[in-house]
């Protein structure tokens, strides 16, 4: 007990110096907002999503979430590969990988965006974000799979520790008021902040 | 322990069955059609929305999570009031809360995307975030490999068991959720007059 609220303050302290050195080396090589805006009001979407989570929690009962998804995955996969092993693992034992209701929601979420894109004339088809070319170049395909494979492992180790992701906790958790939730997206954006801003710093 | 709730619902879900009905599936469906479409909509399957918000430049991230917080609050809590939904509710664990939360974020600003923002980035072809998918799959399986050890350290560390708001702050959750609806929504206003996105 007593080692962990150190760690934990160790941690905290660690970031929390971090975060004000990356916001003060703030001149930062990009500017997000000479790119195209989002099509609907954010407070729109927002409170759509709002009436979304009643109609989860009233029809399936479950709040939404997204970060299972890929954990289903992964274990369908690893019981390809390795069965026995994966059946063994601790997690897998609490969540056996099996096709449910995260799984089909999160897959019909592609598709739904899809649809969206496609009536609002948004269909991007590329593979670097131009934000993403502004900063690292038109030839940087390499470099972008490496850091979006990295952050991807990162994330979801991340989700996984923490209990939940963006949609999880940072949607459901917080709006039913979950403490842990709450804190935990407070460190998603503290986190986030103080590796986004060196990654763009000029 | 605390109650949390003294409305009870009983769970249309006996048991969590080893495959789902095709209902609740294609509810599933339906649901998840929405939550693309709307994430799509709100521009958050945007690379340069999501980072933008991570550096401080585009405020629709925050925008976004905070109405679906107060709206969601206020429906869920009300029906919850009259026995018509279940409270999901993790249980409070600062260290893996904290720690995770941190590794989660540092993930964040690398992919660019998260889980459920990936998957709009794809459906709207942002091709790239294939490639942080693969990284969340991979990345799953990594934390499955390492469960064991974790639950038996890292994820005892803090517990507070299942810890809601009102109860922390010992104040009514009548009082406290139409205050802190109020709260959120005067964060709301103040980030509408002082960001330009």
């Amino acid at each position: 007990m007593k080692t962990g609220r150190g760690s934990i303050l160790l941690i905290v302290a660690g970031v929390a110096g971090l975060l004000p050195t990356s916001l003060g080396a703030a001149e930062i090589a990009v500017d997000a907002r000479q790119y195209p805006g989002p099509a609907w009001s954010p407070y729109l979407v927002g409170a759509l999503l709002g009436v979304l989570s009643w109609l989860t929690f009233y029809f399936s009962d479950k709040p939404i979430g997204a970060s299972s998804f890929y954990a289903t995955i992964a274990g369908l996969l690893g019981k390809l590969v390795a069965r026995k092993h994966t059946e063994k693992l601790a997690y897998y034992k609490s969540n056996p990988p099996v096709v449910d209701w995260e799984f089909a929601f999160v897959l019909a979420a592609i598709a739904g965006a899809f649809v969206a894109a496609f009536t609002g004339g948004e269909i991007i088809a590329e593979w670097l974000p131009e934000m993403w070319q502004a900063r690292f170049g038109e030839e940087s395909l390499g470099l972008r799979t490496a850091v979006a494979g990295l952050g991807g492992i990162l994330m979801a180790f991340g989700a996984r520790v923490a209990g939940g992701c963006t949609s999880g906790h940072g949607i459901s958790g917080t709006l039913q008021l979950n403490v842990g939730s709450w804190i935990a997206v407070i460190c998603f954006f503290i986190g986030g902040i103080a590796v986004a801003m060196p990654l763009f710093a000029l | 322990m605390i109650d949390l709730g003294k409305a009870v619902k009983t769970s249309s879900v006996a048991e969590p069955a080893a495959v789902e009905s095709g209902g609740r599936l294609l509810g599933a469906v339906l649901f998840g059609l929405a939550f693309g479409f709307l994430l799509q909509k709100g521009g958050v399957g945007k690379y340069h929305i999501l980072m933008g918000q991570l550096l401080l430049q585009d405020f629709t991230v925050v925008k976004i999570m905070l109405t679906a917080i107060v709206v969601g609050m206020v429906g869920i809590f009300t029906l919850h009031r009259f026995a018509k939904v279940n409270l999901h509710i993790k249980p409070t664990r600062l260290g893996p809360n904290i720690i995770g939360g941190l590794i989660f974020g540092a993930g964040f600003a690398l992919i660019g995307y998260c889980p459920g923002t990936a998957a709009a980035a794809l459906g709207q072809g942002s091709y790239d975030a294939l490639f942080g998918m693969a990284g969340l799959i991979v990345g799953s399986y990594l934390y499955a490999e390492f469960s064991k050890p974790l639950k038996a350290s890292v994820e005892k560390w803090g517990d507070k068991g299942k810890l809601m708001l009102p109860e922390a702050l010992r104040i009514p959750r009548p009082v406290f959720i139409p205050l802190f609806a109020c709260l959120l929504v005067g964060v709301l206003v103040a980030l509408g007059r002082f960001t330009v996105r």
